[in-house]
Formats: structure tokens, C-alpha cells, sequence
């Protein structure tokens, strides 16, 4: 695999500044005097940990994007999962410190009259079962509807709209308060996290190291899978996918792969993102916010990871200031900088940053055609 | 299949094949029979159903009746494109199709035959035996002074030789070839035609095509398709005088 690196030089920057700041920040936040000038305020650890989180959904929607072509507008539902498998065990570590006291179901079930706790839940006290049920829950999602629509070579903009199609039926159920995830208010009141209060300084540091160690080793694992010879037949599925397929390739198993692989991902984000938060609730599935995080992806620059991640922190922090400042503008500020990015620099960030700099090796950044719903790419027309 | 036996020895057998699209007849009790090691021709005019004949062959498109059977015992209706391709079916399209932010010699590597299961490909390593064999094609194609760049960046020609390549490196039994002359130099097509005659040396080639000097360079059997089934086949002389084909071809 002479062509391509595993690390470039973009990705031992992003893993230096990212395992950087999974030591720096926490030790500024814990150790130095808040009156220090290198103190990382105590608000601030939890919502760069949020962040964080965010890149790492971005780094999984890139995978199946920038590398595979395919548009997912739903990957938000995946993270939000992983969310309420970690949000089912923290409300499990509650215990009788509910409103209600009841040692075994959560307050919403006993508010419901509910007598004992269903099936589904059991399981959650553990902490080993909720991590696994955050990458297996997506994953399973992700692989069934993925045997359905590949099979079926639903391509493009379809393909999009069903990812959307389900995100939005999984709020819709999610709201429901028989589902038995607490409906509409979602899972929230949190205590505790392997017997450590959610609330403590040192928790919410430990959390944020924990997430940016994630975000280092989920960069690694797709770097891995897109240098591969897999990453490469990925790739020419995204350019010429019938080509792929005269060649012999299952065209539908290489997606299904990447795309399952990119929900486990996305649901150890969320399974990172609700304990940094202290809430999960049914608004987390919303369209909307698999848009928004497409949008973090082009705008960073997308088939390039290190964009992605990028683009997350860059577009969240703009929303942060952005909502304090002119909220009710933020959402056309979001539209604005969509079409900005999409008309002046297709390749996003990254892209139009290493064209600048004339270092881009041409081909360790499979950078692919500028127009964004590329999930039909140019397929050779029979001519009769 | 019948049972008793191979109804055919043919490397590849074509038996009343039909398909229509919405009521349009591409096919129409088409009947071809390629042997082993046999390079034909396929002319006519458009509409005459000569990409459909392909899209059947490799598993594209399911005809509405008859048989195709390859090596006597494979049944290529039942098949899907990637099974077809993996038995030895290679195909190459009109428009050079080639991945385009690939190198050349990327290109050729993704094409070599090899296990083609997602996982045993993720875990692969490029071997000695393969960089080997992509060396071979390379010069093979005359683009050995290329490998290190993007397809995209290479010429036409260069990128109809290139999609020959990755069809060899498939080590097919039959290539299926699609208008290969197409937006080539005279020079070009000439060194192409001697390329697919030094194929046709060991393998089973089909190539469709409308220009009727490379045609008669190749110096093979030609077949003429015309509503979606045979109208002549034999030498290009006798073809070309056939007077049903002149009328064809020439309007009446």
C-alpha cells in the first residue's frame, strides 16, 4: 500500500493536539488556581467534551460521506442510541435517590404506575452492558436497514431520504411515553457514573479525557480502514460504483460494512456525549441535527477526517458563541455558512487548505467530486 | 440446463434470448455462441440491442426468456454481476470508466483476482506475486511510466488501455469489449486492435464497434445485430455484402 500513509502530517497534528488536550485540560481545569490565566473555567470542560463528541459523530458520517458516497442525513439517530443505552445505565446508578425512591425503576415509571421494569432495561445496571449495547444497538439498526436498502441498491438522494425517513420515525416512537424511555422528557437527573458523582469537577475532567482518548482512537480505526485495500474498493465504489461491481466486488456488503462500522462509532459518541450533558431526550433524533452534523463534515471538508473533526469543533463553537450572542439569527448563520461552503470551498476547510498550501500529496486525499449529494456519481449510460 | 450433459461446448451460449423494456423489444430471440479462445465482432446499428446483449451477459439486466449459459454449466441468468465477473467475465464500457482518484497503479490492484470479501480485503497486504503481476500489465499497457498518477489525469487513450488492464488483471475467460476504438487516434486504434488480437491469443473476446476499419483490422467473424437478434454473421466481406445488412445500414 505504497500510495498512502496511515498517518500524514494532518493526522499526526490532529492526534497531537487532540491527546494534548486530553492531558492539558483537565490538569489546567483541576490543578492550576481558578484566578490562573491558564485555567480552563470549570463550564468549559463539559462543552469541549461535547464537542469533542461531535467530531467523532462527524469522523464516523465522514467515513460513509467523504469516503463512500454515501449521504447519510440520519446518522444523528445512531449517536442518540449510543446516548440512551449510556442514559439507561445512569438512570439504573440512580437508584432510591429518585424523586420517588423506588430502588428499581426510574422515577418516569413510577409516575407511569408501572410495576416492574421491562425487559429491555434489564441488564442496564451494569456498566459493561450499556457500553456494549451503545456500539451494538447502532450497529444492529444500522446493519439491517443497510442489508434492506444496499440489497435493494437504493442509491443518492433516496438513499438520504430514508436515512431521514428513519431517524424521524425513531424521535416519533422516542416521544412516546409507552416506549418506555421516559417519552418526551427523556432520561435525565443523573447521579452518578461508576460510583463517581456526574456533578464532580474531577468527573466531568475524567469524561473529557476519556472522550478526546476516544476521538484519538476512532481517528486511528477509520485512518486504518480508508488506508486499507478495503478503503481503497470503498472509494471506487463512491467514483464508479458499477465498475466496482463488474469487477467482482459486492457492492452492497462494502457499504454495509462501512456503514455499520460508522454507526458503532457514532453511537459511542453519544454514549460519551450524555454523561458530559446530563440529559438524553427524544429531541436528540431530530432531523435537524443529522443535517447539522452533515453540515460540520462539508464544512470541514469531507473524505479528508481530520476536516470533519474539525469542522464539528470549528461550526459548535460558532453555534455557542453565535446563540449567546444573536440567537435568533443562529440558524440562518448555519444556512449561510452551508451554501458559503458548498459555492466558494467545495472541499471544505481542509481541502481548500492543503490546495492552498500545494502539499497535498494527490493521493493521500481521496478528495471526490465537489457536488454534495454525489451518491449517484457519473455511471456509464448503455447506449441502445 | 438439460439434464444428460452440456448442451453446448461453447464458451459461451446465448439460446433465444429476449428482453423487452416497457414493450420495447431490445432483445428478440437473440442465439450467439462464442468458442474458447474466439475473438468476434458484434456490429449494427443503434438500438440494434448490442449493449443489452452485454447487460445480459454480465448479469446487468435478467432476460425475460432464454438461456445463457457460460462454460456449459454456469446459468448467467441466475447470476448477479459480481458472480458473473468473479467466473471469468470481464467487461469494459464505452466510456473509459476507470477510478479516478485512484493511481494507475491502485487501479490495477483493485482489479487483480483475488478474494473479493470485505474483510479478507481489509486485512489483505499487498503481496510479491501482485506487485509482480502489476508490473506485467503495466508494461502491458504501456503505462508503466504512469503508475504513480491519477487515473483522472490520464489521456483517453491512455485511460481505454488502462480499463484493458484492470480487465486483464481480472484473468478473464471472456472479455467483453465496448467500443475500444472510440475517440482514438489512428495510431491508437491500430495499437489497440493488436493489443485485443494478442489477447484473443489465449482468451475469448467480444467487441462491439461501430467503426468498420478497426473492424476489418481485427480480421475476426463478425456478427451483425439488427432489432435485437442476429442479421448476418461470417467473414466481414460476406457480412458487409449481405444485402439485408447494406439495407440496414444504409436505410431503404
Amino acid at each position: 500500500m505504497s500510495r498512502y500513509r496511515f498517518l500524514d502530517g494532518a493526522g499526526l497534528l490532529f492526534l497531537a493536539v487532540v491527546l494534548s488536550m486530553a492531558v492539558l485540560i483537565p490538569a489546567s481545569n483541576l490543578l492550576l488556581p481558578p484566578d490562573s490565566a491558564l485555567h480552563v473555567p470549570d463550564y468549559l470542560v463539559p462543552l469541549l467534551g461535547k464537542y469533542l463528541a461531535f467530531a467523532m459523530l462527524a469522523l464516523a458520517l465522514d467515513l460513509v460521506w467523504g469516503y463512500c458516497g454515501i449521504l447519510s442525513l440520519g446518522h444523528g439517530a445512531f449517536f442518540a442510541l449510543g446516548g440512551y443505552a449510556m442514559g439507561m445505565y445512569l438512570m439504573r446508578q440512580i437508584g432510591s435517590r429518585g424523586v420517588y425512591g423506588n430502588p428499581i425503576l426510574p422515577d418516569f415509571m413510577v409516575f407511569l404506575n408501572w410495576q416492574e421494569l421491562p425487559w429491555f432495561w434489564l441488564g442496564f445496571d451494569h456498566f459493561w452492558f450499556a457500553t456494549m449495547m451503545a456500539v451494538a444497538v447502532p450497529g444492529l439498526l444500522a446493519f439491517c436497514f443497510g442489508w434492506l436498502a444496499f440489497r435493494s441498491r437504493v442509491t443518492g438522494v433516496y438513499l438520504s431520504i430514508i436515512t431521514q425517513a428513519m431517524t424521524f420515525a425513531l424521535m416519533l416512537a422516542f416521544f412516546r411515553n409507552d416506549m418506555g424511555f421516559g417519552g418526551n422528557n427523556g432520561l435525565t437527573d443523573f447521579k452518578e457514573i461508576l460510583s463517581f458523582s456526574v456533578q464532580a469537577q474531577s468527573t466531568r475532567a475524567a469524561l473529557f479525557a476519556a472522550t478526546a482518548l476516544a476521538l484519538a482512537g476512532s481517528y486511528l480505526l477509520c485512518r486504518w480502514v480508508v488506508t486499507s485495500k478495503l478503503g481503497k474498493v470503498v472509494v471506487a465504489i463512491r467514483d464508479a460504483e458499477s465498475r466496482t461491481r463488474f469487477l467482482g466486488y459486492r457492492v452492497e456488503n462494502y457499504k454495509l460494512t462501512v456503514f455499520t462500522l460508522s454507526a458503532m462509532l457514532a453511537g459511542v459518541a453519544g454514549a460519551l456525549y450524555v454523561p458530559q450533558v446530563g440529559i438524553i431526550n427524544p429531541s436528540e433524533f431530530t432531523p435537524a441535527n443529522s443535517i447539522e452534523a452533515v453540515i460540520w463534515v462539508a464544512v470541514g471538508g469531507r473524505g479528508t477526517l481530520v476536516g470533519a473533526a474539525l469542522g464539528a469543533f470549528a461550526v459548535n463553537a460558532g453555534k455557542t458563541w453565535f446563540t449567546g450572542v444573536l440567537p435568533s439569527l443562529w440558524l440562518f448563520a448555519l444556512g449561510g455558512l452551508f451554501v458559503a461552503t458548498t459555492l466558494l470551498i467545495p472541499k471544505g476547510i481542509v481541502g481548500a487548505a492543503s490546495d492552498l498550501l500545494g502539499i497535498r500529496r494527490k493521493s493521500d486525499l481521496p478528495a471526490g467530486p465537489s457536488a454534495l449529494a454525489s451518491g449517484a456519481p457519473a455511471e456509464p449510460t448503455p447506449a441502445e | 440446463m438439460t439434464i444428460g450433459g452440456p448442451v453446448t461446448n461453447a464458451l459461451l451460449y446465448l439460446n433465444n434470448v429476449s428482453v423487452a423494456f416497457d414493450g420495447f423489444r431490445a432483445l428478440n430471440g437473440l442465439s450467439l455462441s462464442i468458442d474458447h479462445a474466439e475473438m468476434r465482432a458484434i456490429i449494427g446499428p443503434n438500438g440494434a440491442g448490442k449493449t443489452t446483449m452485454m447487460d445480459v451477459i454480465t448479469g446487468k439486466t435478467r432476460p425475460d426468456a432464454g438461456e445463457a449459459l457460460f462454460e456449459a454449466t454456469h446459468d448467467l441468468t441466475r447470476l448477479d454481476e459480481a458472480a458473473i465477473a468473479q467466473l471469468g467475465v470481464g467487461r469494459k464500457f464505452q466510456t473509459p470508466t476507470v477510478f479516478d482518484m485512484h493511481t494507475v497503479e491502485d487501479n490495477i490492484l483493485l482489479a487483480l483476482k483475488t478474494d473479493r470479501r470485505p474483510f479478507p480485503v481489509l486485512f489483505s497486504r499487498r503481496t510479491r506475486q501482485e506487485k509482480e503481476r502489476i508490473d506485467a500489465l503495466l508494461e502491458r499497457v504501456r503505462l508503466t511510466g504512469s503508475r504513480d498518477r491519477l487515473a483522472s489525469e490520464l489521456s483517453h487513450g491512455q485511460k481505454q488501455w488502462l480499463e484493458i488492464g484492470m480487465l486483464l488483471a481480472q484473468e478473464p475467460k471472456l472479455l467483453l469489449v465496448d467500443e475500444p476504438a472510440a475517440g482514438m487516434t489512428d495510431q491508437e486504434t491500430a495499437d489497440t486492435a493488436d493489443l485485443l488480437r494478442e489477447i484473443a491469443k489465449t482468451r475469448s473476446v467480444v467487441v462491439v464497434e461501430h467503426d468498420m476499419v478497426f473492424v476489418r483490422d481485427l480480421g475476426v467473424k463478425v456478427t451483425c445485430l439488427h432489432e435485437g437478434s442476429v442479421l448476418a454473421e461470417g467473414s466481414l466481406d460476406a457480412v458487409s455484402s449481405n444485402e439485408r445488412v447494406i439495407e440496414v445500414y444504409l436505410g431503404r
